[in-house]
């Protein structure tokens, strides 16, 4: 027998087969003006056709038209790792002539979600938690301006602190090499000096070899990415087909890193970064969220108001929860009868476990 | 034509000069009827090559004003189109261009000249236009200063005392650029265009035409005609001002009101810039070098760089100062007047004084 060895280096085996069971859920929302291919570049990196029923209305509809919320949910599964994606799409940003606060809407959505799970984590049942938080926004930035627009600026100083940003340049294919970079260093300088903190990939072990390494640091250097996206197979005759656009003069690869950093963004954020996205959401964003919350309710003032408002709940700590002034009635009835399904759902299993046990005591009893 | 008066009138003339030689006058001195026996060549129609010559001699002004959200290549495209440095452009990124905090109106004139012919150009940049995050009539600077550039030579045509040859500063044509989002026109563009069709020529433009496939630009156009037409804009060449059958043949062509034929030959011409030069099959180009190609400018596969720069140039470039002085100004020029009681405006001419240049559109615009 192996005195040495006592075994729990197979810990993160486990975790792994508990985690691949349990399913994978991640929320990522994406942002900027209409037209810069969001959607294509969101079908290309899951391979999905989400948008296929979308209807973009024309302009004179959009005049008038506010920012709207849409969630778009769909179930991937690859090597036997299913993951419950939720896609969260903000039509109509920057599109009316006038886009002053157009951002309010999302920073609000935001900070519901992290006041449901606030409540839930608080709650009496916390099993079934549905974390419905934004674990990461792509911000799409227009390739035809000269960087950051005022709008973009606007809307990033408004969620940076609540959610994860990853900058994105979009149809990349408009610029020439130079262009490119050139673009990229002025939106970094524009995110240095308005102070905006975008997601930031952490650092590589230093015991890692040294190509990874690399790698790394040239993912780090072509942030924001610049991509483009496509859903078109290209088949040039004699060469094998690729995804891509065809133009006159030439087929834009979109898997080609010389062409687009699609494969970088596809890496960073699916494969290595998916899980640190969703814990930094928790640790770092969350928290800071939840710590602000109960911070101004320590308060006198707010202590008192909370506790006279007719829609508090009490919680076990009895610290009443914090109302966002435009929280809907009707999003409160949905929680409660969440909680009541829990609730029912719990009584069922308990009978079921009484009888269970009453049918063996009655079969000891005849024995 | 009245039979007695040009008679008496040449002929107290002829009195009073020395008697030199004159050119016959072309108005008959006796009536007489079309004599067939005097079949020949007259030659009138030399005066195409008088006119030639004098427009030769004077030069003449054009006045172009591009109009866009930043970026969208607006001056590598005048640039490009009058193939020298006649636009300020910010090409360097590093340079701190700050986006003004309202729209800008800044004119450069230069003088260039091709075959002995001299074109006093002046274009018009407008920075800051759709910039904002709020942008609501970012237009009305625009605006007023078309309407200040007809007032200048209304002024000047009233005087008692008029130059032989008014300086022309009105704004013949406006480029719109059409950002090339493949969806549709935006709602700032929707505006823009409804206020300012029924004061100026407005050619729309798509800008940085390189990012749509062949398909999405075809789709993307008929899509930004239908809802130019639905909101009863006309860009130019406008149908109204069509003066005869060919000019409408021709222009419909442009304006694609006949069934679609597969090429797209029509507006918004789908464009795209450039300064630089590379080489293509031996040929110098203008042209964009990315890693899957070169966009070669003046290639027709390519893009419809040359179709516009033959229609603004080429073909209507008389036709757009026409239509601005005798329609766009002529509107403006009946407005004042009516607003003024009929009288013309002007300081010194029976006592009127000069009312202020209305800032936003009379209503018989919309």
């Amino acid at each position: 027998m192996d005195k040495e060895y006592v075994g729990f280096a197979a810990l993160p085996n486990q975790l792994h087969r508990k985690s691949v069971k349990k399913g994978f859920d991640f929320t990522l929302m994406v942002a900027g003006e209409s037209g810069l291919g969001k959607s294509t570049l969101i079908n290309s990196l899951f391979l999905t056709n989400l948008y296929e029923d979308r209807q973009v209305p024309e302009a004179r509809a959009r005049l008038t038209q506010t920012l709207t919320i849409e969630r778009r949910g769909v179930e991937i599964e690859e090597g036997g790792i299913k993951v419950k994606l939720t896609l969260v799409d903000t039509p109509g940003f920057g599109d009316s002539v006038d886009c002053s606060d157009c951002w309010l809407p999302v920073v609000r959505f935001i900070e519901e979600q992290f006041e449901q799970y606030l409540r839930d984590e608080s709650g009496l049942n916390r099993k079934n938690i549905q974390d419905s938080r934004v674990h990461c926004c792509l911000y799409f930035i227009s390739p035809f301006g000269r960087g950051l627009r005022p709008l973009d600026v606007a809307f990033l100083r408004a969620v940076h602190e609540k959610v994860n940003i990853i900058p994105v340049i979009g149809k990349a294919d408009a610029l020439m090499p130079k262009e490119t970079q050139a673009l990229k260093q002025k939106i970094r300088e524009q995110l240095q000096e308005e102070e905006i903190n975008i997601y930031q990939f952490p650092d590589c072990d230093s015991d890692e070899d040294e190509d990874f390494k690399r790698q790394d640091a040239e993912m780090k250097e072509s942030i924001p990415f610049a991509v483009v996206g496509s859903c078109e197979v290209v088949r040039d005759g004699g060469t094998r087909p690729v995804r891509g656009r065809r133009y006159s003069w030439g087929t834009v690869e979109v898997e080609n890193p010389h062409h687009c950093d699609f494969l970088n963004l596809r890496r960073m954020l699916v494969q290595t970064h998916l899980q640190d996205l969703k814990e930094v959401t928790h640790d770092l964003l969350y928290e800071g969220y939840r710590a602000r919350c109960l911070q101004s309710l320590a308060r006198p003032g707010a202590r008192d108001r909370a506790s006279r408002s007719k829609l508090s709940r009490q919680s076990a700590t009895e610290i009443p929860l914090p109302m966002l002034p435009l929280a809907d009635t009707e999003k409160l009835i949905r929680e409660k009868d969440e909680e009541l399904r829990r609730m029912q759902e719990m009584l069922e299993k308990m009978q079921a476990q009484m009888q269970q046990s009453q049918a063996q005591g009655e079969q000891s009893d005849a024995l | 034509m009245s039979k007695g008066l040009p008679e008496t009138r040449t002929d107290a003339a002829m009195s009073e000069l020395v008697p030199e030689p004159r050119p016959k006058p072309a108005v008959p001195m006796k009536p007489v009827s079309i004599n067939p026996n005097l079949l020949g060549y007259i030659g009138i129609d030399t005066i195409i090559e008088q006119m030639r010559k004098k427009t030769m001699k004077t030069g003449f002004d054009f006045n172009i004003m591009v109009v866009g959200q930043s970026g969208l290549g607006k001056s590598t495209l005048v640039n490009t189109l009058f193939k020298s440095q006649v636009s300020r452009k910010a090409s360097s990124w590093n340079r701190e261009e700050k986006i003004p905090k309202t729209v800008e109106i800044k004119a450069i004139g230069h003088v260039i000249e091709e075959g002995g012919v001299k074109m006093k150009l002046t274009v018009i940049d407008t920075p800051g236009f759709g910039d904002q995050i709020n942008n609501e009539n970012c237009w009305e600077p625009i605006e007023k200063y078309i309407n200040e550039q007809y007032e200048k030579f209304l002024k000047e045509e009233v005087n008692i005392a008029r130059k032989k040859r008014i300086p022309d500063t009105r704004v013949h044509c406006c480029l719109y650029f059409i950002s090339p989002t493949g969806h549709s026109l935006r709602p700032l563009d929707l505006e823009f265009m409804k206020h300012l069709s029924k004061v100026v020529n407005i050619i729309p433009v798509i800008a940085k035409a390189d990012t749509m496939t062949l398909e999405e630009k075809s789709e993307f156009k008929q899509r930004v005609r239908k809802e130019l037409e639905v909101n009863g804009i006309e860009f130019y060449p406008q149908k109204e001002f069509d003066e005869d059958l060919e000019d409408k043949t021709e222009n419909d062509k442009i304006r694609r009101d006949k069934p679609s034929s597969l090429k797209q030959e029509s507006m918004p011409f789908a464009v795209v810039g450039s300064d630089k030069e590379y080489q293509v099959n031996g040929k110098r180009v203008l042209g964009r070098k990315t890693p899957w190609g070169i966009i070669e400018v003046e290639n027709l596969n390519h893009c419809e760089f040359a179709l516009l720069r033959d229609f603004v140039i080429r073909t209507h470039l008389q036709d757009l100062k026409e239509v601005t002085h005798n329609i766009h100004y002529e509107t403006y020029r009946a407005k004042r007047l009516n607003d003024n009681g009929g009288l013309p405006p002007g300081e010194g001419l029976l006592g009127t004084v000069l009312p202020p240049v209305p800032a936003t559109p009379c209503p018989t615009a919309e």
